[in-house]
């Protein structure tokens, strides 16, 4: 019995991880012989059965670095404690593959809302990853969680994304602030803020365009941004979530790392985790940049939006231990 | 550094090999070692990587690469070889061999179907010289119907649409009504959909035996990471696709995934979007992509530019200019008045050996180009010509900020900016007036190499 049994012995905890499963288990069918094969069929642990770990991380696309990183710790552990069978390395992966995420912090990734007034959150993103999709589900979750909230368009760019977000609007039955297309986003975004105040609203959703993060000049644009938010708000420490498509590979890095030197991110939304891409990037991400992960689109219904849970996402990827 | 890119790896794999007289099977191994890490680090697929350095280390160990004269030219030319051969070696061009083409534009969700959709429909219109219908069958995605109109008013297009009913039954009619209206080419954007939603893919086979598209195309977001394998070969199995288009090819990713879908499933990628215009989308060049990834740059591509807007002679002189390693502002400022011609000046940068090395490619803002210019006319005919002068007196440098009405940190930039790329040019040159020659020959024919070997150079002296 291992650890992760014992974790999942919760009868609750279970039913929700369930979801996670579902939506990944594509994932494990599909791409690769599972983990428990590998651990199975080895007779002893020696380098070819590293090899076959490194292949299946990084077929997760956690990436090259954090990948051997990872599997230097499982070397360590197992050289320490003495460990030969290759099925007794199943809980070792599990723990290293948890502390890799947790780092020994205790990771609270709940909305912090301003008790004092507006929450503004503000989604951020490249082209494609599902920022609106996303601030619809949370539109939905927030609302059902009994909190007023007010959608924001400032995604004035896009053909079309700001009937999306308006669609979305209706759908959750929240109202949204818009402008015409075209329209600078920060003077939406000033004036959804001032509506939002004046009728008490709790929380507002801030929809931005897909930006690429080597554009420069929509990088300053999403300072502009920030800037009209914290002026408007008198509020350091709104939520800025950073929305990763879970089939972005090493490039998830790159979003990470520079969007974070233009906006505080304090969150990821790791979305499309249906399909058959496992979104290991954002393990990388949390490794290499410290930002953890927030929620996860778990499918195309209003109710696809889960809070993250590194033991969920685990227990996703290696579900196969438990069946 | 936390992103090291390929370019960059594979360039310090080769600059180990390049000079040497020997190849030892250490070397080989070594630098397979960074190539496979490089790759990995570029997203193609695990298994695509083992299978291409596995070849290379086979065709690099045999006897043709020890006997030769220049090894390590010769394990480049292999690595460039084979990875051009996985990418496919010629442009592929879309069928439109026929007088009346149906293209299928396929993909998952927030690939960038509708806009390269309307892109498409803007090349044939223009390059094709075909009378293009767009037809909106998203009928999931809030207002992806709206978007496509957009899109279509933008570039003036007609776009059919039916509203929120039947996919099959959309494109059913948008046929008759492009064949009625005299229409020769019409693209479907369809929904994003997940390769392993079994409902979504039968509706899609079925649009795609209701309306015998000639082009099926996928649509791949080029951040795409390990999975895109899985994706190409479902979409490939389910509709048979023809073809392609890399999208989101103008970001930072290193756009492994080309490499791997290629590979794997066989299929050409026909079109690569370059950024958010609609304008923006080219026709794709694998051998390019390849040697990119090799680190010379995407050379050929900038030679074609530059002959397009500058005469051959210009441009050439320019390349000599640039690879002497020794020029001067004056020359900075001719190479940038040069580049302003050719387009914008961090898409240039990109396209330059070792340019990629440079830190902050990606970041460099065309308005630095004004500003440089402003540096570069405050300073004296003499500063100009010998940046020696501004290296030595700061009293120059700050008199010169002030004129132009820059800061000093600017300034100083520049002087290091003129410097690395010197430095850099020099590195590159091997400091040989021969080779410098060559390499512009070279470079001219696309098959530049990052440094002459001893070898080359002790031929050269006799």
């Amino acid at each position: 019995m291992g650890l992760f049994s014992k974790l999942f012995s919760n009868k609750e905890k279970r039913k929700k991880a369930e979801k996670f499963k579902i939506g990944m288990m594509k994932t494990r069918n599909q791409s690769l012989s599972s983990l428990k094969d590998i651990l199975e069929k080895s007779r002893t642990i020696d380098e070819d059965l590293f090899s076959k770990l490194e292949e299946i991380f990084i077929m997760a696309d956690i990436g090259v670095d954090t990948v051997v990183e990872f599997i230097e710790n499982i070397r360590n552990v197992v050289k320490q404690q003495k460990i030969e069978k290759p099925l007794d390395l199943e809980n070792i992966i599990v723990d290293q593959m948890f502390e890799l995420y947790l780092k020994n912090e205790i990771i609270n990734t709940n909305i912090r809302y301003n008790k004092d007034g507006l929450t503004v959150i503000l989604f951020v993103g490249v082209n494609g990853t599902g920022k609106t999709t996303s601030i619809g589900k949370l539109a939905y979750r927030l609302k059902n969680e009994g909190k007023t909230v007010m959608l924001a368009a400032g995604d004035t760019f896009r053909a079309g994304a700001i009937n999306q977000l308006k669609v979305f609007g209706e759908r959750t039955g929240v109202e949204v602030i818009a402008k015409e297309a075209g329209s600078d986003p920060s003077s939406v975004i000033f004036d959804a803020i001032k509506q939002a105040k004046a009728r008490n609203i709790d929380v507002l959703l801030i929809d931005t365009a897909g930006r690429l993060q080597n554009k420069k000049n929509l990088m300053m644009e999403l300072d502009k941004i920030n800037r009209i938010i914290k002026r408007e708000t008198n509020n350091e420490t709104f939520e800025t979530y950073l929305v990763i498509d879970a089939t972005t590979g090493q490039n998830g890095l790159s979003q990470a790392q520079i969007f974070s030197e233009v906006t505080n991110i304090t969150g990821i939304i790791l979305t499309k985790l249906d399909g058959t891409a496992k979104g290991g990037i954002v393990l990388a991400i949390r490794n290499k940049l410290g930002i953890p992960i927030s929620f996860v689109g778990l499918g195309e219904k209003l109710t696809d939006l889960e809070y993250f849970d590194i033991e969920d996402y685990i227990y996703g990827l290696f579900s196969d231990f438990f069946e | 550094m936390a992103f090291e890119n390929l370019t960059g790896r594979f360039q310090m794999a080769l600059r180990r090999l390049t000079g040497k007289a020997k190849l030892t099977e250490n070397d080989i191994d070594e630098m397979m070692r960074e190539i496979r890490l490089s790759l990995l680090e570029a997203d193609v697929n695990y298994k695509v990587v083992k299978e291409f350095t596995d070849k290379v280390k086979e065709l690099a160990y045999g006897e043709k690469i020890l006997k030769g004269l220049n090894p390590g030219q010769q394990v480049v030319k292999i690595v460039n070889d084979e990875l051009t051969k996985l990418m496919g070696s010629e442009a592929s061009e879309l069928n439109l061999e026929e007088d009346f083409i149906v293209i299928l534009m396929v993909g998952l969700q927030g690939a960038g179907k509708t806009t390269t959709a309307g892109k498409l429909a803007n090349y044939v219109k223009k390059n094709n010289n075909r009378k293009p219908l767009l037809v909106a069958a998203d009928i999931y995605r809030p207002a992806a119907i709206e978007q496509l109109e957009t899109v279509g008013k933008q570039l003036g297009i007609e776009v059919f649409q039916m509203g929120k009913i039947e996919p099959e039954k959309i494109v059913k009619s948008a046929l008759e009504y492009a064949r009625k209206n005299a229409f020769d080419l019409v693209i479907i954007d369809t929904a994003g959909r997940l390769h392993v939603d079994n409902m979504m893919m039968e509706e899609i086979k079925n649009i795609a035996k209701i309306t015998k598209p000639q082009e099926i195309l996928l649509t791949v977001d080029a951040m795409t990471g390990q999975d895109a394998v899985n994706v190409a070969e479902t979409f490939n199995e389910a509709l048979e696709l023809t073809g392609c288009i890399l999208t989101k090819l103008d970001g930072d990713t290193r756009g492994g995934a080309a490499l791997s879908i290629r590979h794997v499933t066989g299929v050409p990628i026909k079109f690569a979007g370059t950024g958010e215009k609609l304008q923006e989308i080219e026709v794709f060049h694998p051998e390019r992509m390849a040697s990119r990834i090799l680190g010379m740059g995407d050379v050929l591509s900038l030679i074609e530019k530059a002959t397009e807007e500058i005469d051959e002679t210009e441009a050439m002189n320019m390349m000599e200019k640039m690879m002497s390693g020794n020029f001067n502002y004056n020359d900075l400022l001719n190479q940038m008045k040069m580049i302003k011609r050719m387009g914008k000046f961090s898409g240039i940068l990109k396209m330059l050996p070792g340019m990629s090395q440079m830190a902050d490619v990606d970041k460099v803002d065309d308005k630095q180009l004004v500003y440089i210019e402003a540096i570069i006319s405050s300073m004296t005919k003499e500063e100009r010509k010998d940046p020696e002068l501004l290296n030595r007196s700061s009293s120059r440098r700050n008199r010169v900020a002030k004129g132009s009405g820059r800061s000093t940190t600017e300034m100083n930039r520049l002087i290091s900016m003129l410097e690395k790329q010197t430095k850099l040019m020099r590195q590159m040159a091997g400091m040989n007036p021969k080779s410098m020659e060559n390499m512009s020959k070279n470079m001219a024919q696309g098959n530049f190499q990052p440094k002459q070997s001893r070898a080359d150079r002790r031929r050269d002296k006799k």
